[in-house]
């Protein structure tokens, strides 16, 4: 039940600075590893700690990145602005399709929730005179935040805006798993059935997260079609709600960081794999993911923290 | 005239043509300790399941006091104080045994949902579910994985949850299952010290704890009350030594 900082967490934090130091480069790329760091908390948030598996999580991602992209076009161009009404339309899109996922699990649910993210995904294919279809959103324009800080070419003001995003978000993600609620979502994953038992609204309870999490999931995109300034279909694409959970699953699911190291292994990997030979990537993608389930069930960072207790026993 | 703590009228199930239940009426007065006895299949553990809102009855109604709860949901008639345990070990394998008390103990508090609080602003939930260990012997090992725990302690921990949401009613689904005969006698030494305002009932195959530990025996079989009586009316009773104690049961 601890809830003090481990000297790691600061170590971690202060490292995601690095960048700007010694990659000043790879700023726009360390944008988007935090960006997607953030939309995998978000997948943690119910897979890790309710164990409601959903394999269509871009839908709240994609709600955020096309109403940010939308309000824009119309003269709310500043971002935080964008940071308010895209992560509501997700949270509302979460809240309403909470009451139906409340009430599955296991494969139902996986089906069910892939199910909206093909719904979502046609029918922003069809509207083309609102998201502009295949083409994509056109006509987006992103002031500066505040009115001050410009989205440079080099990514600076982008990595330092969704580094400061994910980090307000992970310090009230980590804040709900260390309360009361927290410990309840770890009930509803450890054993549903008991939950009733102990006078538990288990449902209630779900949704209260499920919606949190859309919410989250909306930010991540919105904060993408800001620092981009681009939104087009692969926000509301299969493979990003797949990616995601690969991401998670990797990383290690119900640690919190899971979702941010497997973030950071996953886009780097990919981003040095697609200079030498992108058509392989799926490839050791693959392997990737089959040798760490196979060796490691609870991710890498549940790989190391097996480590260390072992490395610990055997020291005292 | 007062009321009793628990009673049917005319419960009903059947799973396709297996009868399970059938005109099943009980009146379960306040603070005794009841037996619910009967060969394997009797439909023990689907009465509890009925009683409890895990099934719906096909008919009859189920009241909790005065108060009809039979449309209400599990954790409904949890709040209200109607708490079972199970035959099978139901934990949460990955909490400790004080997080998995605690929960219970928030849950019945209220604050399960509190998301923006820490676990650390209610210690005198933390607090009370310590208590319950210990008051169960599990004091040591409360900072143990459920998984990790002795199967008896387990068995401990399903009773602590239950006693975690303040049962008026307590329905204990062959508490000691599995148990070795020398710890079964302990743990029903600790059922029979809980606060005379819970009622129990309590379902158990072992004939010496039943009639050391019961005020009051229901015998069950194929989905019928047999009959029910003192456990010397059940001691004495021809037809529950024909279909029960007499067959090749223990
Ligand atoms: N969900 C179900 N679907 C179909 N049949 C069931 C179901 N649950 C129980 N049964 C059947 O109903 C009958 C009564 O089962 P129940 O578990 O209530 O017996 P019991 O008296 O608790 O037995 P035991 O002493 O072995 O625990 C059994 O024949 C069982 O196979
Ligand atoms: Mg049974």
């Amino acid at each position: 039940m601890g809830t003090r900082w481990h000297p790691i967490e600061y170590a971690f934090w202060a490292s995601t600075l690095l960048p700007f130091l010694l990659f000043p480069n790879h700023l726009v790329l360390a944008s988007q590893i935090a960006i997607t760091a953030l939309f995998a908390l978000s997948l943690d948030l119910i897979l890790g700690y309710a164990g409601i598996v959903s394999l269509g999580h871009a839908a709240f991602f994609g709600l955020g990145a096309y109403t940010a992209g939308i309000i824009s076009k119309y003269g709310y161009g500043e971002p935080l602005i964008g940071l308010l009404v895209g992560p509501a339309v997700a949270g509302l899109a979460g809240y309403a399709s909470s009451f139906i996922i409340a009430r599955f699990r296991h494969l139902t649910l996986i089906m069910i929730t892939m199910g909206l993210g093909f719904l979502l995904l046609e029918a922003a294919n069809s509207a083309e005179w609102l998201t502009g279809g295949s083409d994509g959103l056109q006509g987006i324009r992103i002031g500066p935040i505040l009115g001050r800080l410009r989205f440079d070419l080099w990514g600076y003001t982008a990595y330092a805006y969704s580094l400061t995003v994910l980090f307000l978000v992970f310090l009230v993600a980590r804040r709900l798993i260390n309360s009361p609620f927290g410990l309840a979502l770890t009930g509803i994953r450890e054993n549903p059935m008991r939950m009733p038992a102990i006078g538990a609204p288990s449902r209630s309870h779900i949704r209260t997260i499920y919606t949190i999490s859309a919410i989250v999931a909306g930010i991540a995109g919105t904060v993408l079609a800001q620092t981009t300034s681009t939104v087009s279909l692969g926000v509301l694409d299969f493979q990003r709600s797949a990616e995601v959970v690969i991401i998670l699953v990797l990383g290690g699911a119900g640690r919190l960081y899971g979702g941010l190291v497997g973030a950071i292994i996953f886009m780097v990997a990919r981003d040095q794999f697609s200079g030498i030979a992108p058509q392989y990537w799926y490839f050791w993608i693959g392997a990737l993911l089959v040798t760490v389930v196979m060796l490691l069930p609870n991710g890498i960072l549940g790989g190391l923290a097996a480590l260390t207790a072992s490395w610990r026993g055997k020291a005292s | 005239m007062s009321i009793a703590a628990l009673s049917t009228q005319g419960l009903d199930k059947r799973f396709g043509s297996l009868v399970v239940a059938s005109d099943i009426n009980l009146v379960i007065p306040h603070g005794v300790r009841y037996a619910l006895i009967g060969p394997n299949g009797a439909g023990k553990t689907t009465l509890i399941n009925l009683i409890t809102g895990m099934l719906r009855p096909d008919a009859g109604k189920i009241l909790l006091g005065d108060a009809d709860i039979t449309a209400f949901k599990p954790d409904a008639r949890v709040k209200r104080g109607l708490v079972r345990t199970f035959q099978i070990n139901a934990l949460f394998p990955h909490l400790n045994a004080l997080e998995a008390v605690t929960l219970a103990v928030c849950e019945r508090r209220g604050v399960a949902g509190e998301w923006w609080k820490p676990l650390r602003a209610h210690a005198d939930a933390v607090e009370e579910a310590y208590g319950i260990l210990a008051s169960l012997m599990l004091a040591a090992d409360c900072y143990r994985l459920t998984r990790e725990l002795a199967y008896g302690q387990q068995r401990l921990l399903e009773i602590a949850l239950a006693l975690a949401t303040r049962p008026k009613v307590l329905l204990l689904d062959e508490p000691a299952a599995g148990v070795p005969r020398e710890e079964s006698a302990e743990l029903f030494a600790a059922i029979a010290g809980l606060s005379q305002d819970i009622t129990v009932l309590f379902i158990e195959h072992d004939m010496d704890l039943v009639f050391r530990f019961a005020s009051r025996i229901i015998v069950m079989v194929g989905g019928r009350i047999l009959v029910e009586g003192t456990p010397q009316e059940i001691a004495g009773d021809a037809r529950v030594r024909e279909v029960y104690l007499g067959g090749d049961a223990p």
